[in-house]
């Protein structure tokens, strides 16, 4: 069974995000690290892999410049087997749209992906589209808010995943190859091990260029993105009270959160 | 020269501090207040193989260099100083002793379990009366034949009631002076004679174990003794130069602990009208931290590459902990001015900090005792001699090597 993780590389989430007068946005010297989200993703890939012993390969892609590549060591380091970086000067200003079809030309040219799957969505940006435009694109099941992923048979080609929305859990089976878009508690990713960290600094990352995964060049990059930026400015910064509410005992306090919870309609 | 970390080294910093963040720091307040011995977090250091993070990767290791153990340390330390001892006695004082002076039986029976992380290891050269004063240690091992009869009482030894091995030192020629009649021990805790505890009362650290061991006719194998007999006093302190570094480098996380929390709490309090960071006097002890912080880290990595090259580094190791841990327990006591009544409370971190610096400047060498040493090179009183074993260079090949 081949798998495979689509990251990202993000500002670390307590990185300070500042946009200037002409919309350029800057994090500072914030740490590049790969998309938290992700790390549930990676994680669910290794369990699979430990469930189907020697059966399974993980694959981790990323698109984007040189700094894709921090995403893509953090998944090497967690376990994974190998790193593609998918870059081209021509994919610079990608939209979602641009960007799921380069990711989904980079899966088509592997011929034997079973499953991709993907974290909630990036932390930076926070569409969540990626994952429902790539399966579109592949013709594979879109799964998405998947927090547990049941049953998952390679012979029998199909995948029961369990997503967690609004109304409740809901149970569905699909055929395979499938895009699943996990959540936050459908694991607990691991920390890179030491051998993991080595592996990851001394791996060779190739390269896929448009050319190499036959991109058409009006399909990719700015030229082949949907969404126009008419402004980028700062949302206003939330103000608001904290109060911290001190009682003998946790009963206590529980009992004065709840009573203040109803008295302002929150429950 | 070259200031970089490498890529490695990078993404270890990165492993440590999610462990310690996540892991750690949201419930180390609980166990302080406490004074309760946080062993959780100890045995997920050991699942993740920060326990054995420099050793070789044939001895149960993780075959990483000695600056990833100082960069451990130091991410360890800046979450709290109980991850650090625990670092310093188990890896600096007793595995890399281990690595450095024990036969390869040693190395199989002892050091593997300990770098895997399943036994814990403590040292134990303090007593009650002899702490920087080795000479008056009353700790004695008189041979039996194939055994030694080992009797007496050490004190202030970090994990004492949690430790499975212990390295011990005590008086094989009581006539002889300290440096020539003292030997070292691999003691297990299974072995008959030991009684071990806990000490209360303690001003920092309380997340961690300090206690005891006492030694009543432990009957220990000749093949357990780490070199020569008459040695100990050499190895006690090649395993000081190890501990201290590991100080040195946690050291250093706690000054950046208490930069980090001023530099926070500064922006976010206002008086007289403005933010405190905005005050020239706040601005200074600021400015203090950030200079001690950049010393810090720059003596113990220097340390570190030595260790890594193969050399000697007893001055620069004494010079990285001593400057440090002085400037750690200031910084701390800055940092609390920063936060003014609130950071007398237990409400911020920044008290705790103060209360786990103090005993830094006091163990593996108090202040003064590295004072004199520096003194000492420096006039020539003290030199380096050849040791019979050196800590071996940092060879990645030789580190990685599964058999």
């Amino acid at each position: 069974m081949h798998i495979v993780v689509c990251t990202k590389q993000t500002p670390d989430s307590a990185a300070k995000l500042t946009v200037d007068a002409a919309g350029n946005v800057s994090w500072g010297d914030s740490p590049i690290v790969i998309n938290p989200w992700d790390e549930y993703a990676v994680e669910e890939a290794l369990l699979i892999k430990e469930r189907l012993g020697g059966n399974a390969r993980v694959t981790v892609i990323s698109m984007g410049p040189e700094a894709a590549l921090e995403a893509l060591k953090h998944a090497i380091a967690m376990g994974a087997d190998e790193g593609i970086r998918i870059w081209d000067p021509i994919f610079e200003g990608s939209d979602t749209l641009a960007t799921s079809y380069v990711l989904a030309k980079a899966i088509e040219k592997m011929g034997d992906v079973d499953l991709v799957l993907f974290g909630k969505s990036a932390i930076d940006s926070q569409t969540g589209q990626i994952p429902v435009e790539v399966a579109y694109r592949l013709g594979f099941s879109p799964l998405t808010y998947v927090i547990k992923i049941a049953e998952l048979d390679p012979a029998g080609k199909t995948i029961i995943a369990e997503r967690l929305l609004e109304q409740g859990r809901q149970v569905v089976k699909a055929p395979l190859p499938a895009v699943v878009g996990t959540i936050k508690g459908i694991n607990e990713p691991r920390y890179p091990s030491f051998m993991g960290i080595r592996k990851a600094t001394r791996a060779q990352y190739p390269v896929w260029s448009a050319t190499d995964i036959g991109a058409d060049p009006a399909k990719v990059g700015a030229a082949g993105s949907g969404v126009r930026w008419t402004r980028i400015f700062s949302p206003p910064t939330r103000e608001g009270k904290a109060e911290i509410i001190q009682a003998e005992t946790v009963e206590e306090t529980v009992r004065i959160l709840v009573d203040k919870l109803m008295a302002e309609k929150v429950i | 020269m070259d200031f970089s970390l490498t890529p490695e080294h990078e993404m270890v910093v990165r492993m440590v501090r999610d462990f310690a963040e996540k892991e750690v720091a949201p419930y180390i307040k609980e166990y302080d207040r406490a004074h309760k011995p946080f062993v959780r977090a100890i045995e997920r250091m050991a699942e993740l193989g920060i326990m054995g993070i420099c050793i070789p990767v044939r001895y149960g290791g993780q075959g990483m260099d000695y600056i990833s153990l100082g960069l451990a340390c130091e991410e360890l330390e800046r979450v709290d100083t109980f991850l650090r001892v625990v670092m310093s006695v188990h890896v600096g004082l007793n595995s890399l002793g281990l690595l450095q002076w024990g036969t390869e039986e040693q190395k199989q029976r002892f050091l593997v379990p300990q770098a895997r992380g399943e036994r814990w290891a403590a040292f134990g050269l303090t007593e009650p009366g002899a702490g920087s004063d080795v000479a008056a240690m009353a700790a004695t091992a008189r041979r039996e034949g194939d055994s030694y009869i080992l009797n007496g009482e050490k004190m202030w030894i970090s994990l004492a009631s949690m430790a499975h091995n212990f390295l011990v030192f005590a008086r094989t020629d009581p006539k002889a002076p300290p440096h020539q009649g003292i030997t070292a021990f691999i003691v297990e805790r299974e072995t008959k004679g030991i009684t071990t505890g806990d000490i209360h009362g303690k001003l920092g650290v309380r997340a961690g174990s300090t206690g005891w061991i006492a030694m009543n006719d432990v009957e220990v194998p000749a093949e357990n003794r780490l070199g020569e007999e008459g040695e100990g006093f050499k190895i006690a302190m090649s395993c000081l130069d190890n501990g201290r570094y590991t100080i040195g480098a946690g050291a250093t996380g706690l000054i950046r602990a208490c930069l980090e929390a001023s530099a926070k709490y500064a922006h976010e309090r206002r008086t007289f009208g403005r933010p405190i960071a905005e005050h020239q006097l706040v601005q200074q002890m600021i400015a203090r931290m950030r200079r001690d912080y950049e010393i810090g880290r720059l003596l113990y990595l220097r340390a570190g590459w030595l260790k890594n090259q193969g050399i000697r580094n007893t001055w620069q190791t004494s010079l990285a902990k001593w400057f440090a841990t002085e400037a750690s327990f200031a910084a701390a006591s800055d940092a609390i001015q920063i936060h003014g009544a609130y950071g007398y409370s237990d409400e911020y971190d920044v008290e705790r900090f103060l209360r786990n610096a103090k005993g830094a400047c006091i163990y593996e060498g108090t202040s003064q005792i590295h004072e004199l040493i520096q003194a000492q090179y420096v006039l020539g009183y003290r030199q380096d001699r050849p040791l019979r074993c050196e800590l071996p260079a940092y060879d990645p090949e030789e580190w990685q090597r599964e058999a």
